[in-house]
């Protein structure tokens, strides 16, 4: 257990831009390991990093566990299925026992809004806190690693031009996506119907349309976000034919994005709704690639939080320490 | 590692510290290029024209200084050598006795470094450990032949069977001196200084 400030990852918007590129940076040098025959750091031997997982995820949880593994720590996966949460230990409790087994980090995903800023927060824990997507709030690591590939394909973010299209009101991808693409000085156009566009969407650092197509041709790039039904309790659109002939897309549309331009995808893809599988298996697609370099980007955050006597990125406590 | 922090005297005064002696150069610019060209020519002799010999730097010093034995080397025999940067910082071993550092750059030239004499180029030996964390990193990299040390500076005060097998000068310092290195790539100028901890740091 370090014996400095304890510090969290919990929103894009706690970032200083100088926080923001020192994480990229310190994933550029990661991201170099992939080629090499050992592609394990001795950095965080004897650390322990919980993933704490309430809802289901593939790609992140695996990204995390396997940026913790190649720095050496220890990984313990939690999944609310299969656990005692199943039997309705609360979060609390559960958080009392991780700090009983000695958690330097936890990874939190939680469905509920402010998950992991409760379990940061609440005095629960001393352990450092990273957001892995809360509710339809913030989902940090995520936003970091599509700038890590915005930077990595078009040579920086200084005046870029980003459009979010899709289901913005419950995407904390696009959320954590805007703040930190304004942070680091791009143009974020977020794209959707009227009805998953959020409320008090004009107060956000960015601009909006109901219509994709004018906006393509003066995209430096294009974020598709994907089609949440797990998170729709009522008819958002008519049918999933006319979102995907509006707001889908696919070669036509790909055609009127400027030469350079990529398509980005955080995944899980429905293919046919708000990507074609020939868009999403083109050159011009990142998605393999922002997979890749999650990796890397995680394990900046986790090696800047844990890696020293005190973290190097991050918000300070609130409350007292226990 | 040198230290680089050099606290002005108005500084030491506004922390009620005793003003420590200026730096005194030790080493001016001729002789730092003197003893990297001795070092070049000891590289060519030991090594009988260094055929698979790789220079690897330690950032941030060291790789510059990699770069010009490189050149030197080149001006002697006609051919470069495969020259590259080694960043040690996350085999250190006091990761968790200062906050978490910015990564250096790590440039293994192409062809690797196994089978090959790697021979480390830092500038300043002093406890050893920057060089145990090096022997570290360069096994996760490959199986070098065998590893030789090149230094600009040897202080003193090992604290682990290391030695050089390169050495520019040999400068004997108490603990509480500071030996700072300049390369006119970085500093604009080449020289050695020689000064004295704030008492309040002396010991560490």
């Amino acid at each position: 257990m370090s014996a400095g400030p304890r510090r969290h990852l919990l929103s894009t918007a706690d970032l200083s831009a100088e926080d923001a590129m020192l994480i990229l940076d310190t994933a550029a040098e990661f991201a170099r390991l992939a080629d090499r025959p050992i592609k394990k750091l001795p950095t965080l031997r004897g650390r322990t990093v919980v993933n704490l997982f309430y809802e289901d995820s593939t790609r992140t949880r695996i990204s995390f566990e396997t940026a913790a593994k190649r720095l050496s720590a220890d990984v313990i996966n939690f999944s609310a299925k299969g656990s005692s949460v199943s039997k309705g230990e609360s979060l609390k409790d559960t958080a009392l026992t991780l700090e009983a087994m000695g958690a330097d980090a936890v990874v939190v995903r939680h469905w509920a809004s402010g998950g992991a800023h409760r379990l940061a927060h609440a005095g629960w824990i001393r352990s450092a806190v990273v957001n892995a997507g809360d509710g339809t709030h913030e989902h940090p690591t995520q936003a970091l690693l599509d700038a890590y590939t915005l930077r990595a394909r078009l040579g920086g973010l200084e005046g870029r031009r980003v459009t979010v299209v899709g289901d913005v009101l419950h995407s904390r991808v696009a959320r954590s996506n805007v703040r930190l693409l304004a942070t680091l000085g791009a143009e974020v156009t977020l794209v959707a119907p009227p009805t998953l566009m959020p409320f008090g969407v004009e107060g956000w650092p960015c601009s909006s349309s109901y219509a994709l197509d004018p906006v393509l041709p003066k995209s430096d790039a294009v974020m598709m976000l994907r089609v949440q039904r797990e998170r729709m309790d009522q008819a958002f659109f008519p049918t999933e034919r006319e979102y995907s002939r509006r707001y889908g897309m696919h070669a036509d549309r790909m055609a009127q994005l400027p030469e350079h331009a990529v398509v980005m995808h955080p995944g899980p893809m429905n293919r046919g709704l708000e990507i074609s599988a020939e868009v999403a298996d083109s050159a011009r697609s990142t998605v393999t690639e922002q997979v890749a370099n999650g990796v890397s980007v995680r394990m900046a955050v986790l090696y800047l939080l844990l890696g020293g006597s005190e973290p190097a990125i991050g918000t300070e406590d609130e409350g007292e320490r226990r | 590692m040198t230290d680089v922090t050099v606290p002005t005297a108005a500084e030491n005064a506004a922390s009620g510290l005793r003003a420590p002696a200026p730096m005194r150069a030790v080493l001016d610019a001729a002789a730092v290029q003197r003893a990297l060209t001795r070092i070049a020519h000891e590289i060519l002799e030991r090594t009988q024209g260094a055929d698979d010999a790789v220079l690897l730097g330690i950032p941030t010093r060291g790789a510059h200084l990699a770069a010009r034995l490189a050149r030197q080397i080149a001006e002697v025999e006609g051919r470069t050598l495969p020259h590259g940067t080694l960043d040690v910082t996350m085999y250190r071993d006091d990761l968790r006795l200062r906050p978490a550092r910015t990564l250096g750059h790590t440039e293994i030239p192409d062809g690797g470094v196994d089978g090959k004499l790697v021979v480390l180029v830092d500038d300043v030996l002093f406890s050893g450990r920057t060089i145990r964390a090096a022997l570290d990193a360069l096994a996760d990299l490959g199986r070098p032949r065998a590893v030789q040390l090149a230094v600009l500076v040897d202080r003193g005060h090992r604290e682990l069977p290391i030695r050089a097998d390169y050495v520019g000068k040999n400068l004997p310092t108490a603990q509480r001196e500071t030996v700072q290195v300049r390369l006119a790539e970085i500093d604009r100028e080449d020289a050695v200084l020689l000064g004295t901890k704030p008492e309040r740091e002396a010991g560490r």
